[in-house]
């Protein structure tokens, strides 16, 4: 029988893998995303123009093979311009996310692991602060900071941490009450390592899947703050600011909004999609 | 009317997954006399579960997949209904009594309700009437009717249990299937249930099928028993059949595996190995591997069923020879 | 034999909303080296707690336990540390007790690298030498919980609990979650590596037919309460306690002629939540009167048989 030898050990990673890969929809966003990331890392390799440089005397012109998708009112290449803005989107989505994952993980790991008065306190704080709408935040926040790319990611990462913190908290909570926790202590170990070793790896997997679909929804509040000013700051392009730039001329060259506005669709459904399917690969109840 | 209520011929159900098929329940055959308790003894993953969902045609499908065979309710075959005929009989004719008492309550409506509403699915009454007829149930089942407005979370587990029962009986249905019914419950709760249970057979003269892992419970309740093991059915006959003659090997060792509160001897006699893996089911007889009597013979092909008295079926090739 | 563990009067509360929750309720026992003590009762009624108290994973409210006839109630945390190498658990369900992200090897080797008493090669070979022990093949190593079944998984456990050469493991409803067969393999095991290593077992257990088959004492517990503690035969032979022969005339037997005539017990177990003072049975018990209401002292009937009945002469 082929179950002599000893079994080979899998990897986490190739598990998930294996998993994933029997939901088309989630591999084609995972390329979707892979794509988006090489366009951003090439930019400059493979935007035909820079992104500010402008040509006056041909404003608004129509696709040619000179301006693939034609001009902005300004005379630059809006095809270049995409594949710029495609940088800020994704760094906003990228940098905030893990700013917040990281502190809420930590912030959730401590209130649910400690519990008692420390759970309370930092739980009620979150609360107060979940009270605010997300997107005032971020505006107040981006206000008081000053508009930029970086405000702009600080700003929406802090909004997220009590959605990660609250997540991070209910996961460790009910592994926290597992007989597995309470033998590492029976075998003497320490706080320290049964959070590390028994509590995180079993606690992360429904982070995996907000954090995917956090990067989604970042970017999105990114084009949004950029889309009423106080993101990304002209000339750099961004594509929720080149929508806002697109607007009053929306009549005219509705198409100078639809282009960046598709992007930023395909973008954050790319992201939720994957993040639906990594929940299922993820789920040990669906596998055998 | 013939006098058996429901015909097993040959069921077999698969499960399809992505990477596999289970074989839960290969060619089984069984039948259920009128005013019978039988019981389906087996372990883990033996396919008992199975059979019954499939008699109430509730297994999901996909991923299960029934491969063959038909299931004969008063002579009629429940396989060809469509859906609407099916949900007459369902909960109407032939009730289920869940293993989870805690799960098969609705937990934000009142249990007095619950009962109500199953009543009236069933039957042209009004709400009054099935209301009256929901405190008589609780009664029945030994819970005061006080406790009508009372919701699942204020009962305990072998209250709730009750109410299970009293919902499954409400319609009195001809035929019902309790899968591991005390199983959940600690076993004073345990016998106050199965006794009431064993009372209420009488008074509503239906047909059980008790499906369980605890042989005590079957010696308890069981006119006749079915003993399953990887989806066949190893042995069939009378409860005294089964406990006085087991001819079956796995029959013999799951005796033996049992601690005996009357014996002195310091080791149990356990059936060395597991049951196969469902996906990939030997040939030939499937206890083979487990079997201190297995010989050749047994590697060729499934085997026969041998009647080694009237009525007391074993599918082992050595069986009846004596030497089993 | 010397005496490993003792408890005297021990009690555990929990506060919760509806006050305090007698979870262990002066309990008192003693455990010899290399016997086994069942302790039964039904869910609820504390038999889960009080093997977790006696090893120190949850702190004794009251009373004194003491291990090789030192007072453990209080340990320093180095105390304790020595005293986890010594006593060991081993819990009912083996889907939730192993670490789902540790393979198999991993979850025997933990112990021993906290112990760091052996080095990368010495634990290796432990691990191989424990496998072997309880009986699960070498190709396993790699494997994860999930791939294995219920008595594999039960395996694990057992050698997680024997890593770090344990001399008393409270063993907490190990084979209540196994089907009968598998059950037998691990009763089986767990009564020669008692034969093998001198250990002391705590069986907590709701199973009557098993707890009587691999103990040499049982203690019957209701409601954070110690009703009849005697020698494993007496207590099948003679139980005095109307809770304890309740227990025992309820358990389903094996036989179509023998079916027993039944005590069915009225009504079930009450909160242990600000018990009353009194007999905790009185309420389902068939013989209660007014004596009962009164607090029920332990009264030795015969040698080493125990019972908390102010009425077991006269039932």
């Amino acid at each position: 029988m082929q179950e002599q030898k000893v079994r080979k050990k899998k990897s986490r990673i190739g598990e998930i893998w294996r998993q994933l890969k029997k939901n088309k929809i989630a591999v084609i966003s995972l390329w979707v995303i892979v794509f988006v990331v090489l366009v951003a890392i090439f930019a400059p390799l493979l935007a035909p123009y820079s992104y500010e440089q402008q040509d006056r005397t041909d404003p608004f012109a129509s696709p040619s093979i000179k301006h693939l998708l034609g001009t902005d009112k300004m005379g630059r290449d809006v095809f270049s311009r995409l594949i710029w803005g495609s940088r800020q989107s994704l760094q906003i989505g990228a940098v905030s996310t893990a700013i917040s994952a990281i502190a809420g993980i930590i912030l959730g790991a401590i209130a649910g692991y400690y519990g008692g008065w420390l759970d309370n306190l930092l739980m009620r704080l979150l609360d107060i602060y979940q009270s605010i709408p997300m997107f005032l935040l971020c505006v107040t926040f981006a206000a008081v900071l000053g508009p930029s790319l970086r405000n702009a990611v600080i700003a929406i990462g802090i909004s997220m941490v009590p959605g990660f913190a609250r997540l991070m908290r209910a996961s460790i909570l009910s592994i926290r009450e597992m007989e597995y926790v309470e033998a590492a202590r029976s075998i003497n170990a320490s706080n320290g390592r049964i959070i590390r070793k028994h509590i995180i790896p079993n606690a992360i997997s429904p982070l995996i899947v907000s954090i995917t679909m956090g990067v989604g929804s970042s970017a999105l509040a990114g084009a949004g703050l950029s889309f009423i000013g106080l993101g990304v700051q002209p000339p750099i392009p961004e594509w929720g600011g080149m929508i806002s730039d697109a607007r009053s001329i929306m009549r005219a060259h509705g198409e100078l909004a639809m282009y960046p506005g598709i992007c930023v669709i395909i973008t954050v459904l790319a992201f939720n999609l994957l993040g639906d399917g990594l929940r299922d690969a993820l789920d040990p109840r669906l596998k055998n | 009317m013939s006098d058996n209520l429901l015909e097993i011929r040959e069921l077999t159900v698969e499960y399809h997954t992505d990477e596999a098929v289970v074989h839960a329940v290969n060619g089984v055959n069984l039948t259920v006399k009128r005013g019978e308790t039988i019981g389906l003894v087996g372990e883990t993953g033996a396919g008992k579960t199975t059979i019954a969902r499939s008699i109430l045609r509730i297994l999901q499908t996909p991923p299960a997949k029934f491969c063959g065979g038909e299931i004969l309710y008063n002579g009629q075959n429940i396989m060809a209904l469509s859906e609407r005929e099916m949900r007459k009989i369902r909960g109407n004719k032939i009730a289920m009594i869940f293993q989870d008492p805690m799960t098969a309550l609705n937990p934000i409506e009142k249990v007095g309700f619950q009962i109500a509403e199953a009543i009236k699915l069933h039957n042209k009454i009004t709400k009054p009437e099935a209301e009256r007829r929901a405190c008589d149930m609780l009664e029945t089942v030994g819970i005061p009717m006080e406790r009508y407005n009372e919701y699942p979370h204020q009962f305990s587990g072998g209250m709730k249990q009750r109410v299970v029962i009293a919902m499954a009986l409400a319609c009195n249905p001809e035929l019902l299937l309790a899968d591991e019914p005390t199983t959940a419950l600690d076993v004073t709760i345990q016998a106050q249930v199965l006794e009431m249970m064993q009372s209420l057979r009488e008074k509503f003269g239906a047909s059980v099928v008790m499906i369980t892992h605890d042989l005590g419970v079957v010696a308890d309740s069981c006119d006749s028993v079915a003993v399953i093991y990887a989806g066949e059915i190893a042995e069939y006959g009378s409860a005294e059949h089964i406990f006085d003659y087991p001819a079956h090997p796995y029959t013999i060792g799951l005796f033996n595996s049992l601690p005996k509160l009357d014996s002195t001897e310091r080791r149990l006699k356990p059936i060395k190995g597991l049951m196969p893996d469902p996906m990939n089911l030997p040939r030939g007889c499937k206890f083979r591997d487990r079997c201190q009597n297995a010989g050749d013979k047994c590697a060729e092909r499934t085997p026969d069923v041998v009647e080694v008295s009237p009525g007391h079926l074993v599918k082992c090739v050595l069986a009846g020879r004596g030497d089993a | 034999m010397p005496t490993l563990v003792e408890a005297k009067n021990l009690k555990k509360y929990f506060k919760t909303g509806g006050g305090m929750l007698h979870a262990v309720d002066d309990i008192s026992f003693r455990l010899d080296e290399g016997k086994t003590l069942g302790v039964v009762g039904e869910s609820g009624c504390g038999k889960t707690t009080l093997g977790r108290t006696i090893i120190h994973l949850l702190d004794p409210t009251d009373g004194q336990v003491f291990f090789e006839g030192k007072d453990i109630t209080k340990p320093t945390s180095k105390e304790l540390l020595a005293l986890r190498e010594k006593m060991q658990i081993i819990f009912q369900d083996p889907y939730s007790s192993l670490n789902p992200r540790m393979s198999v090897s991993e979850s025997i080797t933990e112990p021993l690298i906290l112990q760091g008493k052996l080095d990368k090669q010495g634990i290796r070979a432990e691990v191989r030498q424990l496998m072997d022990t309880v009986g699960i093949a070498a190709r396993f190593e790699n494997s994860y919980p999930h791939e294995l079944d219920g008595g594999r998984r039960q395996r694990i456990g057992i050698a997680r609990a024997l890593a770090l050469k344990p001399k008393f493991i409270v063993c907490d409803e190990p084979v209540s979650a196994l089907d009968v067969s598998i059950q037998a393999q691990i009763i089986n095991l767990m009564l020669d590596l008692q034969e093998e290593r001198g250990l002391a077992y705590m069986f907590v257990t709701h199973d009557l037919s098993v707890v009587k088959y691999i103990s040499n004492d049982i203690l019957v517990m209701y409601l954070g309460q110690m009703v009849e503690k005697a020698p494993s035969d007496e207590l099948f032979k003679n139980p005095l306690h109307p809770y304890t022969r309740a227990l025992l005339s309820a358990i389903p037997v094996p036989d179509i002629h023998n079916r027993k005539k039944r005590i069915i017990m009225q009504g079930e177990i009450t909160s242990p939540i600000n018990p009353k003072p009194g007999c905790r049975f009185m309420a389902r018990c068939q013989h209660a009167s007014e004596e009962c209401h009164a607090p029920q002292l332990q009264k030795e009937a015969s040698a080493n048989h125990f019972v908390a009945c102010c009425k077991y002469q006269q039932i």
